[in-house]
């Protein structure tokens, strides 16, 4: 019994997986093909839609997030290293924090419920409601015009989202420096920007890079796949949701492995 | 009952099942130029799922569809694209993009696969929509439209690549009889322009105005093909029974769930 249930488990796992892999080579491909027909593989109007809806938008959230986040950082930080007598490392703490994990990560959580959501909902409705046949059916390609467009779109704000995270959390830390161990800001500037080293920036920044692609191909596949209408689209769109967040921190911890082997 | 013609399109033995379960078995098919190949049947037949064969949405398990020359159960990727841009489909939903407007959602393809001008693809869409009658229309989105507006839409941009073929999934459907008699119309107008149609539909009274040819499909397989007039006066008892709309009979095998 409990052998058929994890039986049936691993195979549903399986097939998605390989639908997974299939969906993410026939883009690929599609696009490669147009592209060797000396056609640009999408019209550059959607790709700046969706860097908009991707990037833009997710502004305001992504700041507000990590200022807070910023500034918990800091309270703790300050509290355990004054006590410890490091007071000076709070900017090293908050800065590096972010550009390393905090910024990549908080981004990738915020563009999986936001933007990831909003991709899902928009490719299941037009599923569901034939948009997308009709597409395929001109022989225009869905997969081109319509996926394509979104994953390179979620690749490139991420890392743009994660800068202006780590911006808004490292500025939340200098509050908190300022407020709670009378550290000018000026002074918490200066140690922030000297304890940063190029990995620290680089490997975020590639990590938010992969973390897009990855939000991208999941919340597209969820939503080219779904079926049964409007129940559909909402078990797609909670499903995408949890895949994406649970794959970003996931892929995090691998990177984190990965990094601090070859990039110490 | 199927007749061997030379047509554009040629479905031959063609079978296909979701889920293990069979829909469509050994069906045959055809369809000369310029032809309006009316195909009838019950709800759940198989109509739709054969116009999705046609269009290569779906593979089929067995069998082939030629067209053009080529068949399209054996096409993928480009070579399948290069072959639908010479069909047209219209869907029983009109499937309108719901983000763009209307005049977009007909430039599309042109824009997309096409090197026409900005000038010529806008001239293309015009006309297209002057022939559906909803040439002012132009500037909206599709969720302003009525039922029929949309089916009508959806006709123009079936036709603004100028297909050899087709498709046209329950025309009238959830349209009023005067809307629905309009959509007819424009069907009947096609042959005019060499076109090739292919309609699927239930609906007896549209199919009598525009086919040419019908075609019943049961049980996954054509029944009976012959012109308007031959099926009219159709012997076979399921024919009948469908045109006669009598609730007694051996269609009415299909419908014993629903009557519990």
């Amino acid at each position: 019994m409990v052998l058929d249930i994890v039986g049936r488990r691993a195979l549903h796992a399986l097939r998605g997986l390989s639908g997974f892999t299939w969906f993410t080579a026939d883009t690929v491909g599609e696009v490669a093909d147009h592209a060797r027909r000396r056609r640009a593989p999408f019209h550059a109007r959607l790709l700046w839609q969706q860097t908009r809806l991707v990037g833009v938008g997710s502004i305001p959230l992504v700041t507000l997030v990590s200022l807070f986040l910023g500034l918990t950082t800091a309270i703790l930080a300050s509290y355990q290293l004054a006590r410890l007598g490091a007071r000076e490392s709070v900017p090293a703490f908050v800065a590096i924090g972010f550009t390393r994990e905090l910024g990549p990560l908080l981004t990738g959580i915020v563009v999986a419920a936001r933007s990831g959501a909003a991709y899902t909902a928009e490719l299941g409705t037009m599923r569901v409601a034939e948009e997308v046949d009709a597409i395929e059916g001109m022989g225009l390609g869905a997969l081109r015009y319509l996926v394509a467009p979104r994953i390179l779109a979620s690749m490139l704000m991420l890392p743009s989202l994660a800068v202006v995270s780590n911006v808004a959390g490292i500025t939340g830390g200098a509050f908190i420096a300022h407020l709670q161990i009378d550290m000018s800001f000026r002074q918490y500037g200066v140690l922030a920007l000297e304890s940063l080293m190029t990995h620290d920036v680089v490997g975020g920044l590639v990590k938010s890079l992969i973390f897009g692609l990855m939000i991208g191909l999941i919340a597209c596949y969820k939503g080219m796949t779904t079926t049964q209408a409007a129940t559909g689209v909402g078990i797609s769109t909670t499903s995408s949701v949890v895949m994406s967040v649970t794959s970003v921190i996931g892929c995090d911890t691998i990177c984190n492995v990965v990094l601090t082997r070859i990039w110490p | 009952m199927t007749r061997d013609r030379a047509g554009l399109l040629e479905v031959r033995d063609l079978a296909f099942g979701y889920d293990g379960k069979p829909i469509l078995r050994d069906l045959s098919l055809s369809a000369a130029p310029h032809e309006t190949l009316a195909v009838l049947g019950t709800s759940g037949c198989g109509k739709s799922t054969l116009l999705r064969l046609i269009l290569g949405l779906l593979k089929p398990g067995s069998g082939s569809i030629r067209f053009d020359d080529r068949d399209i159960a054996k096409l993928e990727g480009s070579e399948l694209n290069e072959v639908r841009q010479k069909m047209g489909m219209v869907f029983q939903s009109a499937a309108l993009i719901s983000s763009i407007d209307v005049g977009a959602n007909l430039a599309l393809p042109l824009a997309e696969l096409t090197d026409k001008r900005q000038d010529e693809i806008d001239r293309i869409v015009d006309e297209k929509l002057s022939l559906v009658g909803m040439k002012d229309a132009k500037a909206k989105l599709p969720a302003a439209l009525s039922g029929g507006m949309r089916k009508r839409v959806g006709i123009a941009r079936a036709l603004v690549m100028g297909p050899k073929l087709v498709l046209f999934d329950e025309p009238g459907s959830g349209l009023d009889p005067v809307a629905a008699a309009l959509i007819d119309e424009l069907i009947v107008g096609l042959r005019e322009h060499d076109t090739t149609c292919l309609v699927v539909t239930h609906n007896l009274q549209s199919a009598f105005r525009i086919a040419t040819r019908m075609a019943m499909l049961h049980e996954g397989a054509i029944l009976e093909e012959g012109t308007p007039d031959e099926f009219r006066t159709s012997k076979n008892p399921i024919v009948r029974q469908f045109l006669d709309g009598d609730p007694e009979g051996p269609l009415s095998e299909g419908y014993e769930a629903t009557r519990e």
